[in-house]
């Protein structure tokens, strides 16, 4: 299958010739601001912004000052610094003069100006565009793929951007509801199937238009949030699919040309993090027949690593590859830095009763005032080298919280998958205070596979046959735990 | 010699003794250390009163391992719930008497318990309650809400225990089951 890829912004960074002007976006229109390159560094000129931004700019003793309502910034043409209202930051390079005007680094801009102008500045670099105030400006990048005599289109809008799609005559307009949009190209090449769709294009701030060809016959579109992102899919059909889609013949159907819209793994489970419990000298539970938890659950994790990674696509990390122990929050780190998608940590449980038996799958319990604790929505933070940042703040041990309800959705599915395959306890399904799922900041869930303590469930634990059920067990789990997030179901 | 200066030497070493005393023996006691004073201060030595028993429930491992089982017991009397708590703590720490099984790990003591003034309960145990203990998910939950179910429901002033090992906080027993908190009554062990 051909697939294109069109990330639009970066597009026009490629195309247009070098240097681009930086497009200021502002409630009251737009404009550029010409940009120049000194070895290989993107700078601006000092005028141009105090043009633009009203500064005042005074050069005095080797330092150039730059004020705006009795704030200062200095910098001095040998230093890669700025002094923005006392406090040092750093710039990519010194100022560089030109002429009779000075130019200083376009990070100048978020990193000095943006920490003492009193709107908000969103400079975004890789697309030229430097955003003032809060104007709704997603970031817009497409996907074409011909898909047979069928071809489909996705648009994502990042942070989220609800849009209309309308037909008229030989072309679709997607009319996002933003101020404008971060894909400012308007010459985006033509897909790769030029029968259905010849081009496609920004044909305003806020309008992607579609040219349709002759081989066109219908669309259909739906649209899906992904986290901060709207995703929109337009299927794009010609009169063969049409027919293939719109027809009931009796005879058994053939495969569907289009495979269902939101089904990419790629939207919903990129990450898993596979944590094999205790090791080094923490042998966790023992057998009597001398099986220890530390190695079964090595054992296991490694092939869930092989079978999820070889088969499904999905990085998986291990939180332990060898005979040693992890911190605890050395564990989960590793899981929340890396974004893992979904948790899974491996035990073997042991009960002083040798008769207790079969698997558990345990989910995390809070004290009932823990979710006071927990910020409802992310909060606006200044960041380092200025501008502003929706930034979340959860306690790190409580981040499970907020995933409860997913880590219950994927403890479902896992125990449908594990029954009948291997023995499950009398209560295969608890909610505990249990250390390593509560600073999970995904769903998570801790598998106790059985019981070391049973005779002969350490016997079959140690096992290739249990082993090979358990395994395929959790990947059929994240296989359809993947799938009902690409679909919205748990949501 | 005169009488006088007698008295006054006498004096002097008399003041030298008590001196003395208090550098050595006094202060050391009322500074002693954090642990120890606070351990004395919840859990004065004050003996039961003679003979003087209530009745309390208790937790073991019930039959299918999976759950504890509540069994009534008599505990000898304290004075004030950090006594009291001390006194029920003792009883279900102790080794089990057949067919019971106790979740806590066998040579496990008892070194003081604290009561906070919101309820909240803090048991120090003994170092065997997390090296002597089997491990697994359920085990540890056992140990842990045996422990705390036995305060909890037996004191109505106590809302919440937070195990202390040899004096101090610990993440887990055997790895499972996070003792950074205080953690509440849950009768959802017990059948």
């Amino acid at each position: 299958m051909c697939l294109a890829v069109l990330v639009l912004a970066r597009s026009l960074a490629s195309q247009a010739p070098s240097p681009l002007p930086l497009t200021v976006l502002a409630k009251d229109g737009r404009r550029a601001v010409p940009t120049a390159s000194v070895n290989d560094q993107e700078f601006v000129a000092l005028d141009d912004l105090a043009a633009a931004f009203q500064l005042a700019i005074h050069e005095e003793s080797g330092a150039i000052t730059i004020t705006y309502k009795g704030k200062t910034i200095v910098v001095t043409p040998d230093q890669p610094l700025a002094s923005v209202s006392g406090r040092l930051v750093s710039l990519p390079a010194p100022p560089a003069r030109a002429g009779r005007r000075w130019l200083v680094p376009i990070e100048f801009i978020s990193r000095a100006l943006a920490v003492v102008y009193d709107v908000r500045l969103d400079l975004r670099k890789a697309s030229h565009l430097l955003i003032v105030g809060d104007l709704r400006v997603p970031r817009i990048t497409a996907r074409y793929e011909p898909l047979g005599s069928a071809a489909r289109l996705t648009i994502d809008a990042t942070p989220r951007a609800t849009s209309s799609v309308v037909q008229e005559n030989d072309r679709i307009t997607i009319k996002f509801d933003a101020d404008a949009l971060d894909a400012v190209d308007p010459q985006i090449p033509p897909p790769a199937a030029p029968s259905i769709v010849q081009a496609i294009r920004v044909l305003d701030p806020v309008t992607v238009s579609v040219e349709l060809g002759p081989r066109f016959s219908a669309f259909r579109a739906s649209t899906q949030q992904v986290d901060q992102t709207m995703r929109l899919v337009i299927d794009f059909l010609s009169p063969q699919s049409t027919t293939d889609a719109g027809t009931a013949p009796a005879a058994p159907s053939p495969t569907p040309e289009l495979p269902p819209a939101f089904t990419q793994p790629t939207s919903a489970i990129r990450t898993v993090a596979i944590d094999a419990g205790h090791g080094g000298e923490d042998e966790g539970a023992k057998g009597a027949g001398g099986a220890k938890e530390k190695d079964l659950v090595l054992a296991v994790a490694r092939r869930l690593k092989a079978a999820i990674e070889g088969r499904l696509g999905i990085r998986v990390l291990l939180t332990r590859d060898g005979d040693h122990n992890i911190a605890m929050d050395d564990r989960m780190a590793l899981a929340n830095n890396n974004k893992a998608d979904l948790f899974i940590s491996l035990h073997t449980n042991a009960s002083l009763r040798h008769g207790a038996s079969g698997a558990t799958i345990y989910t995390a319990a809070f004290p009932r005032d823990a979710g006071s604790l927990v910020p409802p929505a992310p909060e606006r933070l200044p960041t380092f080298g200025g501008g502003l940042r929706d930034i979340e703040l959860v306690p790190w041990d409580l981040a499970q919280i907020r995933h409860i309800d997913q880590s219950a959705s994927f403890a479902g599915i896992l125990l449908e998958q594990l029954r009948g395959r291997v023995p499950l306890a009398a209560r295969p399904v608890e909610r505990a205070p249990l250390r390593i799922l509560e600073s999970a900041n995904m769903p998570a869930v801790l598998v106790e596979m059985g019981f070391l303590t049973n005779p002969d469930q350490e016997r079959k634990l140690v096992g290739n046959e249990f082993q090979t059920a358990f395994v395929q067990a959790v990947y059929d789990s994240v296989l359809k735990f993947r799938d009902a997030l690409g679909a919205g179901g748990t949501r | 010699m005169t009488p006088q200066r007698t008295g006054v030497i006498a004096g002097v070493g008399v003041a030298s003794a008590a001196l003395v005393w208090l550098l050595f023996f006094g202060l050391p006691r009322w500074y002693g250390s954090p642990a120890t004073s606070a351990a004395a201060a919840a859990a004065p030595s004050a003996p039961a009163a003679a003979g003087r028993k209530i009745k309390a429930r208790l937790f073991y491992v019930g039959d299918d391992g999976a759950r504890l089982v509540g069994v009534e017991r008599d505990v000898p009397f304290g004075e004030g719930t950090a006594q009291q708590a001390k006194e029920i703590i003792s009883a279900q720490i102790a080794p089990a008497a057949d067919p019971l099984v106790s979740a806590v790990p066998p040579g496990t003591s008892l070194r003081a318990v604290f009561v906070t003034e919101k309820g909240d309960a803090y048991v120090d145990l003994s170092r065997e309650a997390s090296a002597a203990h089997p491990g697994g998910s359920l085990n540890e939950l056992l140990t842990v809400y045996t422990i705390v179910n036995a305060v909890t429901a037996n004191l109505p002033a106590v809302t919440a225990v937070q195990l202390l090992i040899d004096g101090k906080p610990v993440e887990t027993l055997a790895g499972h089951v996070d003792l950074r908190r205080p953690l509440e009554k849950n009768l959802a062990w017990v059948q």
